[in-house]
């Protein structure tokens, strides 16, 4: 086990010198291109999702306006033609929205014909400090969870990994509701709706942590374990260093590296699992908004979000790739 | 592998451990209520009793009854038809697509490989949930709409679970072997390669036939899939919701029942995963 385990992380050790510089400049142009063809990706799915909607789309957004179902006479729908330019060939109408998007303009709402962006703008920020709290959150259980139980014997690894696994599966809109009951109907400790104040957020915050810290638990166990039979951590054990003090500035620097990773992944997710406890919560965000758009075909919300999330999703990968940097002090450039 | 490490994976594979038999049991009792719900149900779904509505869990109502007093385990049982086809439909068209797009990824030509490839990744980016959502803002909300739009929305991950085996297999030994013994390369493929990447989607359905309906129900939950009339798990989740005051095992019961059912497919799935591993 231990002669296996030093071999691999020999074989995932960077090679010293010039290489190095060369392949780190390789790896941030891979980066940056792999950005820009995921923003340019949703860009174009978001187009293409608004162009598939089934039917005439003139009338179905003259419809969905209305909302009713019925045929329209071409002088009603003239002006939707005209504002949204539904006359023109498909690519010019790509080329637009793409013109569009880099200016900030995610397009115009057929429900409410006002720019998707107010719509948004003006619930992401409650919807982002939920997130956070959740990613943060996440990372206290799961960071408390694992130093309590990785590497303590066979019995506190398995109970510790099924915890991993079950939390991990956990559905938020199952939990939510759990959570809900348990804490703040039946005990009391937290308002049922949920409120703007920070015992308001304490209980939606964590129906997106549970999860996620199983999910992150999970590839953290075996690196953690790993980490405690590494040579260094038996130099800090020489050196007189407590256990708890050489979990936390040692194993867990080094075995926090795959929960990082997941982070940056997981922080779409994250938002999106907030769309269901904002539901459960009925706390304010871009959740009643989205269902709302959703449910009544307003696809330029909807690819709204699509758009912002991949933004997000974009930077939050260029935070991990910073973060890296700061944890593993092996993969800094000298 | 030597006389003795075979001696002691078959042995390792007689034995059941209990959570795999609760989770084989968990199933079977699922599969027999979508099959003949009537035989498991002690009362019929639709029964209504409303001198009996919104009561607590007992012995005459096990899960309790509705606001019309209809007994909600028999709901629960009905419903089962509809979640697991709703499951199985996804999960289906998750393998499939994942099938396709995974071998055109590991095995086509330098271009077909790459932008199949880039595809999956970018797609992979996305949040389930909001990819399902973009899809049900196309199609419209029905249980059909579930069905594809968590199959597509799920596909991408499987994909490059597929993508990876077949990689591998391509690159292992006896592929090598293989080739030193003069094979044609489609014999390799079809005979060897293919085989050994796609054995270990058995464990992978049966994982995504958990995660499809845990999906599903969470679009019902949001009134974006089956609507409350039906007694599909996720919806009777989000008619519950209405009471959760009054009745909180009107959800509390239908969500642990997603939650049991998504758990023992994990199980068996990674279980029929950890064989196949050793077995190689």
């Amino acid at each position: 086990m231990t002669l296996t385990s030093s071999t691999e992380t020999l074989t995932t050790e960077p090679k010293p010198g010039a290489e190095r510089g060369g392949r780190r400049a390789r790896r941030f142009l891979s980066r940056i291109s792999g950005a820009i063809v995921v923003l340019w990706g949703a860009a174009t799915a978001a187009f293409l999702a608004q162009a598939a909607l089934p039917g005439d789309r003139a009338t179905a957004i003259f419809n969905i306006r209305a909302g009713q179902a019925q045929e329209r006479t071409p002088a009603e729908l003239a002006p939707i033609v005209d504002a949204f330019g539904l006359d023109d060939p498909l690519l010019l109408q790509y080329l637009h929205y793409i013109g569009a998007l880099l200016r900030g303009d995610l397009g115009t709402s057929y429900q409410q014909f006002r720019p998707v962006w107010d719509l948004i703008g003006e619930q992401l920020g409650s919807t982002l400090i939920l997130t956070v709290t959740g990613i943060a959150l996440a990372w206290l259980v799961m960071v408390s969870w694992v130093t309590l139980t990785a590497g303590r014997g066979a019995r506190l690894k398995n109970i510790g990994s099924a915890v991993d696994t079950v939390t991990a599966s956990l559905p938020p809109y199952w939990l939510g509701i759990l959570l809900l009951l348990v804490f703040a109907l039946w005990l009391g400790w937290f308002p049922v709706m949920g409120g703007g104040g920070l015992a308001g957020i304490v209980l939606p915050a964590l129906t997106l942590a549970i999860p996620l810290a199983g999910f992150m638990g999970q590839a953290v166990r075996a690196e953690y374990e790993r980490t405690l039979d590494q040579p260094f951590v038996l130099s800090a054990r020489m050196r007189g260093m407590g256990d708890l003090g050489i979990r936390i500035r040692h194993v867990l620097r080094h075995a926090s590296l795959p929960a990082v990773t997941l982070t940056g992944w997981a922080l779409g997710a994250t938002i999106s699992g907030a769309v269901i406890v904002e539901q459960i919560y009925s706390r304010p965000g871009i959740g009643k908004t989205l269902v709302s758009a959703v449910g009544a075909q307003d696809l330029p919300v909807v690819t709204g979000v699509v758009v912002l999330v991949a933004a997000l999703y974009v930077v939050a990968n260029v935070l991990v790739d910073v973060a890296y940097t700061l944890i593993d002090s092996r993969l800094r450039t000298s | 592998m030597t006389v003795i490490d075979v001696a002691r994976a078959t042995r390792s594979r007689a034995r059941l451990d209990p959570a795999l038999l609760a989770s084989l049991a968990a199933v079977a009792f699922f599969l027999v209520a979508a099959v003949v719900p009537g035989f498991l149900s002690p009362h019929a779904p639709t029964a209504l009793a409303l001198d009996e509505a919104l009561e607590p869990p007992s012995f005459a109502h096990w899960f309790g009854t509705d606001q019309i007093g209809r007994d909600l385990l028999s709901r629960v049982i009905h419903g089962a038809r509809e979640s697991l086809l709703i499951g199985f439909g996804a999960a289906g068209i998750a393998i499939v697509a994942a099938i396709v797009l995974g071998t055109l990824a590991a095995l086509g030509g330098r271009v077909v490989s790459a932008v199949v490839s880039r595809a999956i990744e970018v797609v992979f980016a996305f949040p389930i949930l909001l990819l399902a959502l973009l899809l049900v803002s196309i199609l419209g909300a029905s249980a059909w709409t579930q069905v594809i739009a968590v199959g597509v929305s799920t596909a991408p991950g499987y994909a490059r679970m597929v993508r990876g085996q077949i990689l591998s297999a391509k690159n292992a030994g006896y592929v090598e072997a293989a080739r030193a013994l003069g094979h044609s390369p489609r014999r390799i493929l079809t005979n060897h390669v293919l085989p050994n990447a796609i054995r270990p989607l058995v464990a992978v359905f049966t994982m995504a036939l958990g995660q499809s309906i845990v999906w599903a129900s969470g679009l019902s939950f949001l009134g974006l899939g089956v609507a409350p009339p039906s007694s599909e798990w996720g919806a009777l989740l989000d008619a519950g919701r209405a009471f959760i005051m009054q009745a909180p095992w009107l959800t509390f019961i239908p969500g642990l029942i997603i939650v049991v059912f998504a758990l023992a497919a994990t199980t068996i799935g990674s279980r029929i995963q950890q064989n196949l591993e050793k077995g190689e």
